[in-house]
């Protein structure tokens, strides 16, 4: 029923504009992470642009949707998506990882809209729960998202965290996993194998859904379900691509934190932005 | 020190309703059971999972809650440097970690369960307050006025019950140090269980008429900079007291501040860069150098070598 109302061209024209706005940010500063940002476009676009109420021009509402960014290294995808949303200028972006910009290499809560300082793997799920039973005690019915890397799972905290949710009875938080398969040293199932991972969180007695993290459709329906879910938290387990969009990224861990350069990045812009 | 600071929490908790505990499977023990018992919704026992404890007071204080976390000096801090520099002092949130078995004061449970670092970790990040409280009726003010203090403190708390050095709720001030007792021929800075053996050193040497100013630095950090150069003014020789490594401590604080701005001798007293070991607090205390003998000792050093 809901679906009918899914905004997908609008999705998928901000999806277009926040990945090119990606590349160029990262291009500009010479470094970055684009491979995980890029793998995390349709699920930030389907939160900020469909699921989460926020109002860009009252950052500190207390009623607003919270969204997490453990995987800090992100950064490009939270503040070029916080940007077409309206928290700041988009024009602000090129300054990413410059002096004496908001934009620092990883999130801080300086910037609107940043809910937490992410970029120290493992520990923004356990934030997200702090902001989820703040939520509860103060009786109120905003929602909190947290999106974790997959090699991020490596992290003890993550199950310490995973483990409290569901005690807790959090079911005003999702969890979902950016499941690009790729950590910084090679494929995250020989760095440190994740699978079985939805029976782990099933264990830990989550609320599991598998997704195509590129799927419009699947995720905000994944988004949907996780907040109809009484007494339980949920975890999305979104499958995507490291670096998608751009093909000589895709499925290579270099391109976990380097940045391409401005020419093949204006290239690559114009490519998007035609198709 | 552990019943002041639970019916802190208890007063707290009930003025301000966005007061919360954690506790992680020490809160018996801790005593924060007791604002459980109280206010059952607004107690998490997150299991012996530390790290995510300090994770869960991020994300409560920044829904606005006060967050109060408790347990071991040895696992908060010793077990989240990362968590409480990056999840609670760089985003400079309000979350209070409150410990408890500082020092060698866990006696007989051994090195693994001491602590001699944690005050010289903690000072070293930015933005973290951090108060060695004296005795129960200071940790009870203490910790009060951490609550009313916007931002980021760890207070370090002890295990023995020792004679009380104030005998009822002290005036005292974040980052003022406590003038205990006036004196001329040297200074006496001192924090946490190091005050009471600092004011027994100044009675043993008024006997010996030799005039010692008796403080109490319980903020650590910030530092009182003009109290310490004000007394190193008057005083001309200063010892430190503190039950932790000498380095990085209340010690390196004091002498940091006199180097820079009004150089005057400096002798700590502390544990000398070493770990613990089982034993009584009393026997650990005078096995690693921690009392008013050695206090007395590296005074009447400083005074003669004037």
């Amino acid at each position: 029923m809901e679906q009918a109302q899914i905004p997908i061209g609008m999705l998928l024209q901000k999806a277009v504009k926040i990945r090119t706005d990606i590349l160029e940010m990262v291009a500009e500063a010479k470094s970055g992470h684009p491979g995980g940002s890029l793998s995390a476009v349709e699920i930030l676009v389907s939160l900020f642009f469909y699921k989460m109420h926020h109002d860009p021009k009252r950052p500190d509402w207390p009623d607003r949707d919270r969204f997490v960014l453990s995987k800090g290294h992100a950064a490009p995808v939270l503040f070029s998506t916080l940007a077409e949303a309206g928290y700041f200028p988009v024009s602000e972006l090129k300054t990413l990882r410059k002096m004496n910009s908001r934009l620092q290499g990883h999130p801080d809560n300086r910037i609107p809209g940043v809910e937490f300082p992410g970029g120290s793997l493992g520990i923004g799920l356990s934030a997200a729960i702090g902001m989820a039973l703040a939520a509860k005690l103060n009786k109120k019915d905003y929602r909190v998202y947290a999106l974790l890397g997959d090699g991020e799972l490596d992290e003890g905290e993550t199950w310490e965290a995973a483990m409290a949710a569901p005690k807790f009875k959090l079911d005003n938080l999702t969890a979902i996993i950016d499941r690009n398969g790729i950590q910084q040293d090679g494929l995250t199932e020989q760095i440190m194998p994740k699978e079985p991972l939805g029976y782990k969180w099933k264990a830990f007695n989550w609320h599991v859904l598998e997704v195509d993290g590129f799927d419009f459709r699947q995720v905000v329906d994944a988004l949907d379900k996780a907040e109809n879910m009484r007494n339980r938290p949920t975890v999305i387990i979104a499958h995507t691509v490291k670096g998608k969009g751009v093909s000589f990224m895709e499925w290579d861990p270099a391109y976990h934190g380097k940045a391409p350069d401005k020419d093949t990045v204006r290239k690559l812009v114009e490519t998007m932005r035609q198709e | 020190m552990r019943d002041a600071y639970a019916e802190a929490l208890l007063e707290l908790g009930a003025k301000d309703h966005r007061i919360v505990v954690l506790g992680a499977d020490t809160s018996v023990s801790i005593k924060t059971s007791l604002f459980a018992d109280r206010f059952p919704d607004r107690f998490f026992n997150v299991g012996i999972a530390e790290a995510n404890m300090i994770g869960i007071a991020s994300g409560l204080a920044l829904a606005g809650k006060i967050p109060f976390v408790s347990t071991y000096s040895a696992f908060v801090p010793g077990k989240c440097l990362d968590q409480i520099r990056n999840a609670v002092a760089y985003p400079n949130l309000n979350v209070k970690i409150v410990s408890s078995h500082g020092g060698l004061t866990v006696g007989p449970d051994g090195a693994s369960h001491q602590t001699v670092e944690d005050v010289a970790a903690m000072r070293a990040i930015p933005r973290m307050n951090v108060v060695v409280p004296a005795d129960a009726p200071a940790t009870k003010v203490l910790v009060g006025l951490a609550s009313e203090t916007p931002g980021p403190f760890y207070i370090r708390l002890s295990r023995p019950s020792m004679p009380n050095v104030y005998s009822s709720s002290p005036d005292l001030q974040i980052g003022r140090f406590k003038l205990l007792r006036e004196g001329s021929d040297i200074a006496l800075i001192a924090c946490g269980t190091m005050v009471n053996e600092a004011m027994e050193a100044a009675d043993v040497m008024s006997k010996e008429r030799i005039s010692a100013a008796v403080v109490d630095s319980h903020t650590v950090k910030p530092i009182d900079t003009e109290g310490i150069i004000d007394i190193a003014k008057k005083t001309g020789a200063i010892v430190t007291a503190e039950e932790n490594n000498i380095l990085g401590g209340l010690g390196s604080a004091v002498a940091e501040t006199v180097s820079e701005h009004y150089p005057v001798h400096v002798a700590r007293i502390g544990v000398r860069d070493t770990f613990g070991e089982s034993g009584e607090h009393a026997e650990l205390m005078a096995k690693y150098g921690l009392t008013s003998r050695e206090i007395v000792r590296a005074s009447k050093t400083l005074i003669s070598a004037r």
